[in-house]
């Protein structure tokens, strides 16, 4: 087998991730769902650790040792997000529970401060329901309009229709990689034509940060909203990042402790950025985690990352069409200059978690539904799916051990 | 472990290759209840006729895997010509053979039915080809969507009638 060129030590990667020891059936596991959540290395798992057994306190209170500890730790981690996905400041860095709630927050406090009967918002048919849900929600209390920019039978956006769906729009929320057909949309096109038509862009970013170099000046976007879970992180953390001046016109989320510089009987005034956005005590030991896990990606270099799973998606897609011809349907664009490894399958006949139960016995891990993604399945003709996706600590190896499985899957029902 | 043998038993697979009573009934006279697995996008369409208390004819439409399609055939099978008594009967046993994971993976509430009542005395035939779920607790919710969708059908008709 040709290996292809990658420019990532796999094989080395592969054993900073204890949970890739772990057997099921008897087999060693393949996990190819990293797109639902990756994988933990040790330098995360020992942060989480450390944290709690030497500086677990709590953060802008305690004038103690380790609640400063804590906290340093906490905004340092902040930093390094910032860093990450080349902010100009901290302060423009939110941490959140996840992506859905990052997006959650725009809709209900820029939304539902800005956004009256009638407004226009745009979406894509590519979006996750954590993208289309929330602006439903503002569309049912605020009589809101929203539009929605096609997709192409590849599973791209088809945008010969951009620029009048943006007409009028006061927003543009849109994926910067679908996590059904791993299709990249072109974020700064997008954006400069959102901003053409005056409206604000928030990109949904939970799959593009992980997999590829970030930089948010550059993409020029509005709002930007990603997971730690599916970067190595720990899950229960994410971020909203947004330019300054938005977020400090912005009224706060939620009311609580943290997201207050003072509070009195007939009301309160807000903290400062980001702290604003922050309420309760936080996710102290994620958030820290959070920024090990860019630390660790950060070592591996975000083009390494992204230069290793477009040669490994190619591998994957070359390696799957060969051996199964008509009999496999992998969803999304061909080329992979404009997609990320996520290889949405569809094998002959089967229903995809007949193949995922298959699979299973095999020790491969994969993701059977429709990927909360129901709008884009029906555009896609399929009311499921099932979803092997790559990172890291994917190898060939991997690849073919999945070929194999759906062999296997094919042999048991006979086809 | 569980194998997959115990979840692909032969008459499920025959089953799921051929299909008994799939497709449509014209509406009105039947009626018509669709019902979905969030977890995977399934959707089923059960076509009721029900004629003087009894379950005169039934189809079976919409797609799902091969656990979700094989209960429905053997559902529908199952409960042609009897009673809504009977049917109803035959539900129950079948989802308190389901039930022992279902409650422990969000079950929607409907399953706790049975708890202290006394079950009818049912023999369940073929379905006890999918006792095997029980081993696969994602599955159940597949194994239990026709039936769900079923009962649901039952419901609106007895809510029409009265």
């Amino acid at each position: 087998m040709a290996m292809t060129e990658t420019p990532l030590d796999v094989a080395a990667i592969k054993k900073d991730f204890p949970l890739l020891e772990v057997e099921v059936h008897g087999k060693r596991i393949t996990y190819l769902d990293s797109a639902a959540t990756s994988q933990k290395p040790e330098a995360v798992l020992d942060t989480l650790d450390r944290y709690y057994r030497t500086i677990n306190a709590n953060v802008h209170r305690g004038v103690y040792h380790i609640a400063e500890e804590a906290t340093q730790a906490m905004e340092a981690a902040r930093d390094k997000v910032r860093g990450f996905i080349g902010a100009e400041s901290a302060h423009e860095v939110i941490f959140v529970r996840n992506a859905t709630e990052a997006i959650n927050l725009v809709a209900h406090s820029w939304g539902r401060t800005n956004l009256r009967e009638g407004d226009v918002v745009v979406l894509t048919q590519l979006e996750h329901h954590a993208n289309i849900v929330p602006w439903h929600l503002l569309a049912a209390e605020r009589g809101i309009e929203l539009r929605w920019v096609p997709v192409t039978p590849d599973g791209q956006l088809d945008l010969g229709i951009l620029e009048p769906l943006l007409d009028g729009a006061r927003l543009f929320a849109f994926t910067a990689m679908s996590n059904v057909t791993g299709a990249l949309t072109p974020v700064r096109r997008l954006v400069d034509a959102a901003h053409a038509a005056g409206a604000l862009a928030l990109v949904d970013a939970c799959q593009y940060v992980p997999h590829n170099p970030t930089d948010v000046q550059s993409m020029d976007a509005d709002f930007v909203a990603f997971s730690a879970h599916k970067l190595c992180g720990p899950t229960g953390i994410g971020a909203l990042w947004g330019r300054a001046e938005l977020l400090e016109a912005m009224p706060p989320f939620l009311g609580g402790g943290e997201m207050i510089r003072d509070v009195r009987l007939d009301g309160f005034t807000p903290n400062e950025l980001p702290w604003k956005f922050e309420a309760g005590t936080p996710a102290i030991a994620e958030a820290i985690g959070f920024g090990a896990a860019v630390d660790y990606l950060d070592r591996l270099g975000m083009v390494n990352v992204r230069r290793h799973e477009m040669a490994l998606t190619d591998y994957a897609l070359r390696t799957l069409g060969e051996r199964f011809g008509e009999r496999l349907t992998i969803h999304g664009p061909s080329d992979t200059a404009v997609r990320g490894g996520v290889l949405s399958l569809a094998l002959a006949d089967l229903h995809p978690h007949d193949v995922a139960q298959v699979l299973d016995q095999e020790g491969v891990c994969v993701r059977a539904g429709h990927h909360c993604a129901k709008p884009l399945m029906r555009v896609l003709g399929v009311s499921a799916t099932a979803r092997a996706s790559l990172y890291v600590y994917n190898d060939e190896a991997d690849v073919d051990t999945l070929a194999d499985a759906l062999d296997a899957a094919l042999d048991f029902f006979a086809l | 472990m569980p194998g997959l043998e115990d979840l692909y038993r032969e008459i499920i697979l025959d089953h799921y290759r051929n299909p008994r009573n799939r497709g449509e009934l014209p509406v009105p006279p039947a009626h018509r209840a669709e019902g979905f697995n969030p977890l995977c996008g399934d959707e089923i369409v059960v076509y009721l006729l029900v004629a003087d208390g009894v379950v005169a004819d039934i189809r079976i439409g919409g797609q799902g895997c091969s656990i979700s399609q094989s209960s429905a055939s053997m559902m529908s099978s199952a409960v042609k010509g009897r009673t809504v008594e009977e049917a109803r009967d035959l539900v129950r046993a079948f989802k308190a053979m389901m039930s022992i994971h279902e409650s422990s993976i969000g079950g929607d509430g409907t399953e706790a039915d049975h708890d202290g009542e006394e079950l009818p005395e049912v023999p369940l035939g073929d379905l006890e080809a999918l006792r095997g779920v029980v081993k696969f607790p994602v599955r159940i919710k597949c194994a239990t969507l026709s039936w769900n969708t079923l009962v649901q059908g039952l419901d609106e008709l007895a809510a029409e009638s009265s």
